[in-house]
């Protein structure tokens, strides 16, 4: 491979935000990752979805609440957050449960586009199979 | 084939690190190459040169540095990772004011570039964690 191979990492998030560190661990692969200017997307499943839900709060557990992290995605040039429906449906939630996530598209005049596509299991599962590199945390 | 590898486990308590120490034997002993063995999350508590198994178990730490010198793997350990978890090489065990070091034989620290690298340079990364 050379050094300007462009390849597609899907990171597959599959755990709540706290209780363990994978959430926060993964999010800063993420990020150091965003410099090596890859084609990249995240995937949330399972619990997953919750590290995305709105109005979370740490004060009572000592730990930091890092879910206004994400909303910095998109100036990584991370876009694609795919968010799976039935996850989120045998949870309760539905997408207004979740954080605005959004981007600036700087192919449309950076008008703010939304970040969060919520796509059924059978089309996450496409994506997915589309990718080069999965991290699952 | 060119593997890379993400452990994301702690020794003994997960399979992960045995499975993974068996996978690339098995890749290595085959004919390919294993670019690049990566630790991340608890998985860089196998680095630790301080752990002592009883004798009729395996020590796992000892596997990797051992495979590290027979077939020159790279076996990388996530400094955030590690520092949080109190995996130090002698320089991040001055660096933070720490008067002991326990990074085994074989393993280095360096930063998670190296597991993007990893992905970008291998034909497949193979992530063993829970």
């Amino acid at each position: 491979m050379s050094e300007g191979t462009i390849k597609k990492f899907m990171y597959v998030n599959r755990k709540p935000p706290y209780g363990t560190v994978y959430a926060l661990e993964s999010l800063e692969v993420v990020l150091i990752g965003a410099a090596f200017d890859q084609d990249v997307s995240l995937a949330f499943i399972g619990d997953g979805v919750y590290q995305i839900t709105k109005g979370q709060s740490t004060s009572d557990i000592g730990m930091k609440n890092f879910s206004p992290t994400y909303n910095a995605l998109g100036d990584y040039d991370i876009t694609k957050l795919y968010v799976e429906q039935e996850s989120l449906t045998e949870r309760g939630l539905s997408v207004d449960d979740l954080m605005d996530i959004v981007y600036e598209d700087e192919d449309d005049d950076w008008a703010e586009k939304p970040s969060i596509r919520v796509v059924s299991r059978a089309e996450l599962a496409d994506v997915i199979a589309g990718q080069d590199i999965l991290l699952n945390f | 084939m060119k593997f890379g590898i993400l452990i994301n486990e702690g020794p003994y308590q997960h399979q992960a690190s045995d499975s993974a120490y068996l996978f690339a034997k098995a890749a290595i002993d085959k004919g390919h190459e294993v670019f690049r063995v990566f630790f991340y999350h608890d998985g860089v508590q196998n680095a630790t040169c301080l752990s002592s198994p009883p004798q009729d178990d395996r020590n796992i730490t000892a596997l990797w540095s051992e495979l590290a010198k027979e077939h020159n793997v790279d076996l990388v350990v996530c400094v955030a990772a590690a520092l949080r978890r109190g995996i130090l090489d002698e320089n991040e065990a001055k660096r933070n004011g720490k008067d002991a070091h326990n990074l085994a034989d074989g393993f280095r620290i360096s930063g998670l570039g190296q597991l993007i690298e990893a992905g970008i340079q291998s034909d497949r990364l193979m992530v063993f964690g829970d």
